[in-house]
């Protein structure tokens, strides 16, 4: 019999300070995430110095927190992962250093793991992955459509060439005065609405699974802009809703071509804008008459979370990957295989 | 009684290993290498060599700033984290003390600085080991505060350099500098500092910055225009 792996996974890329420990990649047995959002809701969005600051006033309580309702000891583990990248390097920098210090104290093997194939993995804890998958990846910092042929190995076939989907979101929702974050707003007045403003769609070149949101912002900027000008009220659900159907047609458009050119047998969903309601409803609607199974994890595992991180860690540890004392924070790291 | 010392507050890397009265191993470097990539390595080694397990350890000094944020926050992690997890007490010094303590035995006031930009130091006045203030500050009103004390003073640290001929205008034949070997922290001194004070509780431990974030002051300043609508 084999036996069962525990693994720490700790994350603090960006505005949450994360700990859980997760069991053979698949069980959550504890999950512990501090969120800060509150304190830069004032600022109308992430202050990397302050989310900084934040992760070390937390990171060993959640740790402990992990641990305690987990109800184990630094001993039964069998490693501590953690976000090495990509992410707000200071921020980054902490769960690093508690990582490292952690395993170094308690003699533990640490790895390294890729943000991204943290949000991927999210999907591990929920059902078994079955390969070849295409993961769909869109948060405040991440558009990217992710191919991968088996476990642990991963094909970046397309990204975002400027903003982040959810990054769109946010500057939208600050042309409507809705608080940080606006993804939610959004999604809820344009769930609302009873029309919508008709906005370009970017699909670029012919074949291209990039993204682009950059011109749909400008043109959401531009509306609000002109109707200003000719002293007209706009209809923020109509806006949202204009900018939400853009948004998800090419989102659910490239996916699905993706999953039939490379006749994936899973497509799945992840990052904080899988929560989006509209994108969840149309990419199930989509792939339901295609006949391949989709899955988005739910809400608490596809925002920021160390389960993830744990889940990803599990495999890139069962593949003998490690990392040593001397692991840096990278914020621009890419995706790399680790089979 | 075993005692790990930490100080990742600026450029400079100090590590140390005391056993009660004796410095086992000391390491201090200058070298521009990331804190997150040199300060555990430093600590796995010094302590290979000491031939002391983690477990060993009885308690963790660590400087706990100000100086560069981000450095700051890597030492204090890393202390508070094998603190934590080791169950052993964490002791915070101030950074700044940590460089005077080099110039302990000076008759006189020992100014310790950092560089902090725009013509701002971070700043330590100390007479007889006693702080006098510690302050994020122009270097023009350190100068001031220091020439009113009317003492001899000594300056310690490696950003001395930088402000020499500015604070020797103002100072004139009062004042001296450190030589090199003086000029970084030292993880050794950091412990005996240390050994003076209460622990402090390990998961409120955080880093000194002695100065709020460009956004938080301008999200103040924000506050007060609207308070005065
Ligand atoms: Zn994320």
């Amino acid at each position: 019999m084999i036996k069962d792996q525990y693994i720490l996974g700790i994350e603090t890329s960006c505005d949450e300070t994360a700990a859980s420990i997760v069991k053979n990649g698949q069980e959550i047995i504890s999950n512990v995430v501090a969120s800060q959002i509150e304190s830069h809701k004032r600022f109308g969005g992430v202050v990397p110095e302050i989310a900084s600051r934040h992760h070390v006033e937390q990171i060993t309580m959640v740790i402990e927190e992990a641990l305690k309702q987990a109800n184990m000891l630094p001993e039964d583990l069998d490693a501590v992962a953690v976000t090495e990248g990509p992410g707000l390097v200071g921020a980054l920098l902490i769960g690093i250093n508690a990582a490292k210090a952690f395993a170094f104290a308690n003699s533990l093997p640490l790895v390294g793991v890729h943000h991204i194939a943290g949000h991927i993995y999210a999907n591990a804890l929920v059902q078994p992955m079955e390969f070849p998958l295409l993961a769909l990846v869109v948060s405040g910092g991440h558009t990217e459509l992710v191919l991968m042929k088996e476990d642990g190995q991963f094909d970046l076939i397309g990204e975002t060439r400027d903003d982040a989907a959810g990054e769109a979101y946010d500057k939208v929702a600050r042309v409507l005065n809705l608080p940080y974050p606006g993804g939610p707003h959004i999604d809820r007045l344009a769930n609302e609405s009873d029309g919508a403003v008709p906005f370009p769609r970017a699909w670029l070149e012919e074949g291209s699974y990039d993204f682009s949101f950059s011109g749909l912002k400008s043109a959401v900027i531009n509306y609000q802009h002109n109707a200003e000008q000719r002293g007209e009220e706009i209809n923020p659900n109509h806006l949202a809703a204009g900018f939400q159907e853009s948004v998800i047609e090419v989102l659910t458009a490239k996916t699905l071509r993706a999953a039939r050119e490379f006749n994936v047998k899973q497509v799945i969903a992840a990052g904080g804008v899988a929560a989006n309601k509209g994108l969840r409803k149309s990419l199930e609607e989509t792939f339901v008459n295609e006949n391949i199974p989709f899955y988005v994890p739910p809400i608490s595992l596809c925002t920021d979370n160390a389960a993830m991180i744990a889940a990803a860690g599990n495999s890139k540890f069962s593949a003998g990957k490690t990392s040593d004392m001397s692991m840096n924070g990278r914020p621009g790291m890419e995706l790399n295989s680790w089979k | 009684m075993i005692w790990l010392g930490i100080d990742t507050s600026h450029t400079p890397l100090a590590v140390a290993v005391v056993e009660d009265d004796r410095v086992l191993a000391s390491y201090q470097s200058s070298l521009k290498i990331t804190h997150s990539i040199g300060a555990m390595p430093a600590i796995e080694e010094l302590l290979k060599k000491a031939d002391i397990k983690p477990s060993e350890i009885d308690a963790i000094a660590v400087a706990i700033g100000p100086g560069s944020y981000t450095g700051v926050r890597i030492g204090v992690t890393i202390g508070k984290t094998l603190a934590w997890t080791l169950k052993k007490p964490i002791f915070s010094v101030s950074s700044l003390q940590v460089l005077a303590s080099n110039a302990s035995y000076f008759p006189g006031i020992v100014c310790a600085i950092m560089d902090a930009r725009r013509g701002n130091v971070f700043a330590g006045i100390y007479t007889n080991g006693e702080a006098v203030k510690e302050a994020h500050m122009p270097l023009v009103e350190l100068l001031k505060t220091v020439d009113e004390m009317g003492q001899p003073v000594l300056f310690v640290g490696m950003d001395v350099g930088i402000h020499w001929e500015q604070i020797k205008e103002v100072l004139g034949d009062r004042v001296e500098r450190a030589n090199a070997a003086f000029s970084l922290p030292n993880a050794a001194v950091l412990v005996e500092l240390a050994k003076k004070l209460q622990p402090t509780e390990v998961h409120t431990t955080v880093p000194e910055y002695l100065r709020i974030t460009e956004a938080e002051a301008n999200w103040m300043k924000e506050q007060k225009k609207n308070d005065n609508k």
